[in-house]
């Protein structure tokens, strides 16, 4: 399974994402920001960073760049796409998925393990595991305050993926954490399942994002 | 014909603003007791157009697909004529 990695100037967990990749049997592939054509991809994962210096609000340069239009044509084929921190908040951006990740509440970058709990599993990423599992990944963000005005809705829809347990760090609405779209392709999650992929690193919580994309 | 442009970018009502209340209480700190802080954003840039109305139109057309997000912020565009 080939599954494109994009990069944007400042995407910093590429690498790990590719590393992660591996340790499931996929195969990585770095994607510069102004590739338009993705059709040899299986999936694609926009992995986390501060692309573009964060300049604007987080995510929002990025979000107009070219491979925007590539993702969005693997979205129209139903391949999974899968945004982690700064990719989450771009996929926000462009619209992929609903809502925005602001500002934290406390102001503050927040670098630490958090617990949360499955919401869903009928994303592919999710799949993998029992829906209200509480699981264990970090979280390294500024802005990651997930808010939406129709929260509802966003629950009618089964379309949270991920919510803070016993903690809600960054001020998020219910303390949400993770999102998808209508049909659960595209997901959105502000932890670094990719941080949390090995035991030795504290927790392998996180790996089952990257085995239930496989072959899905 | 050249226009100077500024777009001033804020939070809608009742958005929570971490950094208006970090700096209010910042305020507090040397006994500046205020209320209500809130902070915007600006940008400004000039740029070529027919008309004012088409320099403005083309200044929103930024804001929605750039400049703002229309979940949380709101903005108010300035355009005047001129080099500077």
């Amino acid at each position: 399974m080939k599954v494109g990695i994009i990069r944007f100037p400042g995407s910093n967990c590429d690498r790990d994402v590719f590393h992660v990749l591996g340790l499931v049997g996929c195969e990585g592939e770095y994607i510069w920001w102004n590739q338009r054509d993705l059709s040899k991809f299986d999936a694609i994962v926009i992995p986390g960073g501060f692309s573009y210096g964060d300049y604007l609000r987080a995510g929002a340069i990025a979000a107009i760049t070219p491979v925007i239009d590539g993702i969005k044509e693997v979205v129209k084929e139903d391949k999974p796409v899968l945004g982690i921190c700064n990719g989450a908040q771009i996929l926000a951006e462009v619209g992929l998925v609903p809502g925005v990740f602001t500002l934290n509440e406390n102001a503050q970058f927040i670098c630490k393990w958090e617990e949360m709990e499955v919401k869903t599993t009928r994303s592919p990423f999710t799949r993998l595991y029992k829906k209200g599992e509480t699981i264990k990944m970090p979280i390294a963000h500024g802005e990651g305050r997930y808010y939406n005005p129709h929260i509802d809705d966003l629950k009618d829809q089964d379309q949270v993926v991920l919510s803070f347990v016993g903690n809600n760090p960054n001020g998020s609405i219910e303390g949400i954490t993770g999102v998808c779209d209508l049909d659960g392709r595209v997901c959105a999650v502000m932890p670094h399942p990719e941080r949390a992929s090995e035991s030795i690193l504290g927790s392998d919580d996180g790996i089952k994002f990257f085995k239930g994309m496989v072959n899905y | 014909m050249k226009y100077q442009a500024e777009v001033r970018i804020s939070l809608k009502k009742g958005m929570l603003n971490p950094e208006a209340s970090t700096i209010q209480r910042a305020l507090a700190l040397l006994n500046y007791h205020v209320e209500d802080t809130k902070t915007a954003e600006t940008v400004t840039f000039s740029l070529e157009a027919k008309s004012p109305e088409d320099a403005r139109e083309e200044v929103d057309q930024m804001c929605q697909r750039l400049l703002c997000n229309p979940i949380i912020h709101d903005y108010h565009i300035t355009v005047i004529p001129g080099d500077e």
